[in-house]
């Protein structure tokens, strides 16, 4: 985001002008005051009661210290759990990262950038559910013999192989739920990919050519480093989506067949047998892994602000 | 462009000498390496428009096939796949969009998000455009520190709030209430809409709020004479994209309104009707693209605005 903002078209103005502007007293108190309240109610009190929440039992009267998270790390099916997320994050970081990547460089080659670049985005427009609903018909499975009206099966029997349960068969479906998530999100990476790479100086990539670079090295030794602080502001978008992904999983498979995430789990846990206990300790878990990438934020805003 | 790892296609080069007889190439003795070149990238760029063609079709292909099914009557969407139902003689129908509308209470539903998601998304932009002018323009003790635990809240899992913030609304009466939601949605989008809007507005150039303020004009003033028209761009792209979030929000909906059908929105009432129908696809296919109608009318009218609001705060939590 650091280097994105800096194209910002407006530099930014000079201090004493700021600072004199800047005088309001205590009136600037109101104009913060409403977002700050509901921020405050939404978001930091529930922080500190879930994390005190995690450490009490199914029904928060007891206090049990650590067993729910303990809970969490034995027993196997949520240790199945947490190895269907890690997998989530993991390949669907990869492939919309890589997948974005690809194509905004393809498409800085062509005349018809905008028109294919929009075909990528929509589904970003689509809810999940609506995607779910687009993505269970590509999926429809009937045994062979039958007409077959899921577009994966008809080209499988086309071909003259057997039908696949895509969403049933364990050693497939989480990476069929993962393939919905790719289509969806591969648009977003490829917009901000694409505007970094019209940031690359042409100059630069005209001289390692006139120096006989191919287009290659022209690539991963020019294009992939410059544009690199933006490359991690898309991977940790994803991480961040993908840890806590949801809609999916909840309408294609509802968890079943060995599909489950935390996210899922935490909802089930907590509104359908009211273990708030535990819930609360598989919303910690994720709050732990994304502390990393909010210090980082703070951190790259903190220089973003400092060039200022 | 020197592309070493392609084949050249021996005939295409003759036909490319056959073309290519500027006088300078052919005379000047690199005019070879030129040829060759220029050949290569006619070729190359060929090669990668269609390959460019190829990702937007098969990207385009799943929406285009729910859009087929959703007019195809019911008992051809069973009996064959939607890619048949292209050629002639053509069936296509209307059918299934009367029964979800009527049958299926898609058509409440749709009025539901509506409700949600319009007062959803002006609350928190106008709440939002307040607290960001503040950060941006005014100077009180603390801001910095506050602004810094706003960054860190961009990407707090939303399902550290759920629990807790169910039990005050149980308390409070708020659950199943639109109220509700459009409290919870203004304060989850708060965090993005503030850092979003401060650094639009803190881009402006400060020489026009100097002069304003030595023309007398009082912050209020100068927030909705001067600020709002010229963040009218920016605050474009906030709306977009809150209203996008609020409108395919599912989690927030299924949570607070507590189930009750006659105020879910179509996101809620979608997954019900695919738990309930399964693999009926002219429902499910028909509420679907309704789901989605709205979405793709604002982004193509304004995907402008929406792309822009991506670029500008692509961390949201």
């Amino acid at each position: 985001m650091a280097q994105l903002a800096q194209r910002q078209p407006t530099p930014a103005p000079p201090r004493t002008l700021q600072r004199r502007l800047r005088d309001a007293g205590g009136s600037s108190w109101l104009w913060i005051a409403p977002a700050i309240v509901l921020v405050a109610v939404y978001l930091v009190y529930p922080i500190f009661n879930t994390i005190w929440l995690s450490l009490e039992d199914a029904s928060s009267t007891q206090f049990v210290g650590l067993k729910n998270y303990s809970a969490i790390f034995t027993n196997p099916n949520l240790l199945l759990v947490l190895r269907n997320n890690i997998l989530w994050i993991v390949l669907g970081t990869a492939l919309t990262v890589a997948l974005g990547l690809l194509i905004a460089v393809l498409l800085d080659r062509v005349r018809i950038e905008s028109v294919a670049k929009s075909a990528v985005f929509i589904p970003m427009a689509i809810s999940f559910v609506g995607a779910s609903v687009i993505w269970r018909f590509v999926y429809q499975y009937a045994a062979g013999g039958q007409p077959q009206i899921g577009l994966f099966d008809a080209i499988l029997t086309g071909l003259g192989r057997q039908p696949q349960a895509w969403l049933i068969n364990p050693s497939i479906n989480n990476y069929a739920l993962i393939a919905v998530y790719v289509w969806m999100w591969t648009g977003f990476c490829v917009v901000i990919l694409s505007a970094a790479l019209k940031s690359v100086p042409a100059d630069i990539i005209e001289a390692a050519r006139v120096d006989g670079a191919n287009e290659f090295s022209v690539f991963f030794r020019i294009i992939v480093p410059v544009i690199s602080p933006t490359i991690a502001v898309v991977a940790t978008t994803m991480v961040i989506n993908l840890l806590k992904i949801f809609d999916i999983v909840y309408v294609m498979t509802g968890g079943d067949f060995n599909t489950d995430v935390i996210a899922l789990e935490y909802y089930q846990q907590a509104f359908t047998f009211n273990n708030f206990g535990l819930a609360s300790a598989l919303a910690v878990l994720l709050l732990i892994v994304i502390v990393p990438i909010m210090l980082y934020n703070i951190r790259r805003f903190r220089a973003q602000e400092a060039q200022r | 462009m020197t592309m070493t790892n392609n084949p050249i296609n021996p005939q295409a080069v003759s036909a490319e000498k056959a073309l290519a007889n500027t006088p300078s190439e052919l005379a000047a003795k690199p005019g070879a390496r030129s040829l060759r070149e220029r050949l290569m990238r006619r070729v190359n760029s060929g090669l990668i428009t269609f390959i460019v063609v190829l990702i937007a079709f098969i990207w385009s292909v799943p929406t285009f096939g729910l859009l087929v099914t959703s007019f195809r009557p019911a008992a051809l969407i069973q009996s064959s796949g939607w890619w048949s139902g292209l050629l002639p003689p053509w069936h296509f129908t209307l059918e299934n969009y009367t029964q979800v509308v009527q049958a299926q209470g898609v058509g409440t539903a749709f009025l539901n998000s509506l409700i949600i998601a319009i007062p959803g998304t002006l609350l928190p932009v106008i709440l939002a455009s307040f607290a960001a002018y503040a950060f941006a323009w005014m100077k009180f003790p603390g801001r910095d520190w506050i602004f810094l635990a706003i960054v860190a809240l961009l990407v707090v899992p939303i399902q550290m709030t759920l629990v807790p913030v169910l039990s005050l609304y149980t308390g409070l009466g708020l659950t199943g209430s639109y109220l509700g939601i459009w409290l919870a949605h203004t304060a989850y989008g708060m965090p993005f809409a503030i850092y979003l809007l401060r650094s639009f507005f803190g881009s402006l150039p400060a020489d026009i709020f100097e002069s304003a303020m030595i023309d007398g004009a009082g912050h209020f003033r100068i927030f909705t004479r001067l600020l709002l028209p010229l963040a009218t761009p920016s605050l474009a792209s906030l709306v977009i994209f809150q209203f996008m979030w609020v409108w395919n929000d599912l989690l927030v909906a299924l949570i607070y309104l507590g189930g009750d059908p006659t105020k879910s929105p179509l996101t809620v009432t979608i997954a019900d009707l695919v738990n309930s129908y399964g693999s009926n696809y002219q429902v499910l296919t028909a509420a679907a693209f309704l789901s989605m109608a709205l979405p793709l009318v604002v982004f193509f009218s304004l995907q402008r605005y929406f792309v822009r609001g991506i670029l500008a705060g692509s961390v949201k939590g």
